[in-house]
């Protein structure tokens, strides 16, 4: 979802002989197996899979932007630290995700330069702006509550580098929608003006989070192959339906409205009926029209050109040191 | 860009004395480099106490065509294992 299921290649013509393979690598996943780097697997598969991981990984790169725009700014020490800590476990997630990526046979840096090309994509959300701190509350309550709602059916996912960083991502992230759930009850909680800000928030971010479960289902193409393959587990509207009703309660709770005139509980399903968000602006977020877009490519670009010089030293020492071992052994035991 | 750092296998060794264990891999220039980011990355929540470095191009490892040969064999072995002896109930525990 951090992918949103977009650009999707055509499917690959059968090589001649492969269908054998294809069929015994079907049964494999459908006996629940674990596909691992190795492993035979159809060019269309990894393919597939080396655009969600490496959209998902520079989701988790780019979203650190609009959360790191408020560490100097955070309002005590103790957010402070909160803050940094999240968004360094933003850098490990994505770290996980290009490792994983990695082992399809893209190098990190080939996803990089495509992220800054703009061949590749990360997340709409990082889109938008974060114009205050309330904002950061809302990013960790309703940005990461998407986030996970998708990571934790992808940790059943079929391909085991993938699955695994989805494991420990997992393990990190309920921290981050607490901490902004806590930012936003403070708020909510506080001055008539404070409350205001944190209305205001999920105001801004409502739809772009129900976005960042992709496009409605009948618009979503290649749903079907990614199913049977288990890298894809539930379909963009049955996540965005889970979100909306777990979030709801949650807003009341707040004392604050969701900004949906038709959001009402329907019995009979089980859930909130909601308005959809508007698909046009999703689309022209993706293309690159979005508030944020050109900042954040370009925060990124400046950071590699920057860490150019740094990057190169490091290696340099390091050829240095191992020359002078006379290409000694790396030591790594106890 | 020049160069790509190599690539490193990160392996950690939990509280309680148990094994290392493979959690992950990271580029790094060199060992040291590799150590500070596997602490930086995989150490953030107290999961280790002690943590090995390895470069990905020094395991060698197996390949799934050989899945077969390697571990087939043990799969008629059963009397390796404790389960495969009947032990009469008035033994008692052994
Ligand atoms: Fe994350
Ligand atoms: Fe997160």
């Amino acid at each position: 979802m951090y992918g949103q299921e977009l650009g999707a290649t055509q499917r690959d013509g059968i090589e001649a002989g492969t269908e054998e393979l294809e069929a015994a690598f079907q049964a494999r996943i459908d006996n629940n197996e674990r596909i691992e780097p190795k492993d035979w697997m159809p060019e269309h598969y990894r393919k597939t899979l080396i655009r969600m991981m490496g959209q998902h990984a520079h989701s988790e790169i780019v979203g650190q932007l609009p959360e790191g725009n408020w560490i100097t700014r955070a309002p005590t020490l103790e957010r402070k630290q909160i803050l940094l800590a999240k968004v360094q476990d933003e850098a490990g997630h994505g770290l996980y995700l290009y490792s994983a990526a990695e082992t399809l046979g893209v190098t990190r840096d080939d996803l990089t330069e495509q992220l800054l090309s703009g061949k590749m994509k990360y997340s709409s959300i990082f889109n938008y702006p974060t114009l205050n701190w309330a904002d950061i509350g809302a990013v960790g309550w309703l940005v990461d509550g998407a986030a996970i709602m998708n990571q934790v059916p992808l940790q059943r996912t079929s391909y085991g580098p993938y699955s695994r960083a989805m494991i420990r991502i997992c393990k990190e992230e309920s921290f981050h929608q607490r901490q902004g759930f806590d930012i936003m009850r403070k708020m909510a909680n506080g001055t008539p003006e404070q409350r205001e800000m944190a209305q205001d928030a999920l105001n801004r971010f409502w739809y772009p989070s129900l976005m960042m479960f992709g496009p409605s289902d009948k618009e979503s193409v290649h749903s079907d192959q990614s199913m049977k393959w288990r890298i894809k587990i539930n379909t963009n509207d049955e996540l965005r339906q889970k979100f909306v009703d777990q979030t709801v309660p949650q807003a009341e709770f707040l004392g604050l409205s969701v900004p949906d005139d038709k959001l009402a509980w329907n019995e009979e399903k089980g859930g909130y009926d909601f308005s959809e968000p508007d698909w046009n602006e999703f689309f022209q977020v993706i293309k690159g029209n979005g508030p944020c877009n050109e900042e954040r490519i370009e925060a990124r670009r400046k950071a590699w050109d920057d860490g150019a010089w740094f990057r190169d030293a490091l290696t340099a020492h390091a050829e240095k040191q191992a020359q002078r071992r006379g290409e000694g052994v790396l030591q790594a035991a106890e | 860009m020049s160069k790509d750092w190599p690539l490193w296998e990160i392996f950690i060794r939990g509280q309680h004395g148990l094994n290392h264990r493979h959690v992950g891999s990271l580029h790094a220039p060199d060992a040291e480099m590799a150590m500070n980011h596997a602490r930086d990355v995989y150490t953030r929540r107290k999961e280790g106490v002690s943590i090995w470095v390895v470069k990905s191009v020094d395991i060698t490892a197996s390949s799934p065509s050989e899945k077969g040969p390697l571990f087939d064999p043990a799969e008629s072995k059963t009397y390796r294992h404790p389960t495969f002896y009947d032990i009469p109930d008035e033994v008692g525990h052994m």
